[in-house]
């Protein structure tokens, strides 16, 4: 039990990501915290690759993860974007109210 | 190592704690301080076990950048104190049910990827790019990072130019009532079209508002 291993971190990262796909599902409020949970799930990831980098004793994982925080920044960006222009446009963020392209 | 196993167990409860209070809490603004604290809390993680660069990068990132971003469309938008409808909705929450399902089973999924990857430990040998215990983690990833990976690097650089882009021209509203400077036609302006040359007789005066 004292003992961390990989399989620690592994187990810490699938409830992390668990956690983000269970607060893109439950979601009712508005679409900002389905962004947040987007970024958990990439944030799990994340742990994934830095523990096996680590536990390996390879680097590419870490240069990765780099990469995948760059990725992540701008994909807040551009969400966060997205959702100000809706708001401006529709007055609303609520995730049942947005049903514009149901036709 | 009983050191390393406390302080992990702790960073590792408040961060699923404080996940969970991400998606859970009423309040928008207390999602993303939440957010904030998972943030913490897994770099410092990563700065325990030895990957010094990506924790402090993860710190600047995101609690620095995408957490105050965050916080600033949700103080912008007024939705902060919008009321979580989590189980009292009363239309359309069939999907409840299915997303809590499928959660269980990918985290499931994950458990036994962990678990397989216990009974075969033979793919422990690295192949590519060794971490060395000589010099820093920074410095290591420096010396990758620049050379091996300039391509996939100076690529991300096009993605964040890209997204900033992106989210200016996204966001962007001219404003049509509103006087602002036109720079070109004040810079390109001409000496033939600025100043008159009149001549003025004796007790007539000029007319020169029209």
């Amino acid at each position: 039990m004292t003992d961390i291993g990989l399989g620690h971190y592994l187990t810490l990262g699938a409830v992390i990501f668990s956690i983000g796909v269970i607060g893109i599902f439950l979601n009712r409020k508005n679409i900002i915290v389905i962004l947040m949970s987007i970024e958990l799930i990439l944030l799990a990831v994340n742990i994934n690759l830095v523990s096996f980098s680590i536990y390996l004793g390879d680097l590419t994982g870490q240069v990765f993860t780099l990469f995948i925080l760059t990725v992540a920044a701008a994909e807040a960006a551009i969400g966060l974007a997205i959702i100000v222009v809706y708001y401006r446009n529709a007055g609303t963020i609520r995730v049942e109210e947005i049903d514009k392209l149901k036709g | 190592m009983a050191v390393h196993a406390i302080f992990f167990y702790f960073f590792s409860i408040v961060a699923v704690i404080s996940a969970i209070m991400v998606t859970v809490s009423k309040n928008t603004v207390h999602s993303v301080f939440f957010l904030i604290l998972d943030f913490i809390s897994i770099s410092c993680l990563f700065i325990m076990i030895g990957a010094e660069f990506l924790g402090m990068i993860m710190l600047i990132v995101y609690v620095g950048a995408v957490a105050v971003l965050f916080l600033f469309v949700v103080m912008m938008l007024n939705v902060a104190q919008q009321k979580n409808q989590w189980f009292n909705s009363k239309e359309n929450s069939g999907h409840i049910p299915i997303g809590l399902i499928i959660s269980t089973i990918i985290f499931f999924e994950l458990i036994i990827v962990v678990g397989g990857w216990k009974y075969k430990p033979e793919l422990l040998n690295p192949n590519t790019t060794q971490l060395s215990n000589e010099i820093s983690n920074t410095h290591s990833l420096g010396q990758v990072l620049y050379t091996d990976y300039i391509h996939v690097f100076q690529i991300s650089g096009m993605i964040l130019l890209v997204a900033m882009i992106g989210a200016i021209v996204l966001t962007y509203r001219r404003r049509v009532e509103v006087k602002t400077q036109n720079y070109f036609k004040q810079i390109s302006r001409e000496r033939s079209e600025g100043i008159d040359v009149l001549e003025v007789s004796s007790n007539k005066g000029v007319k020169i508002d029209d």
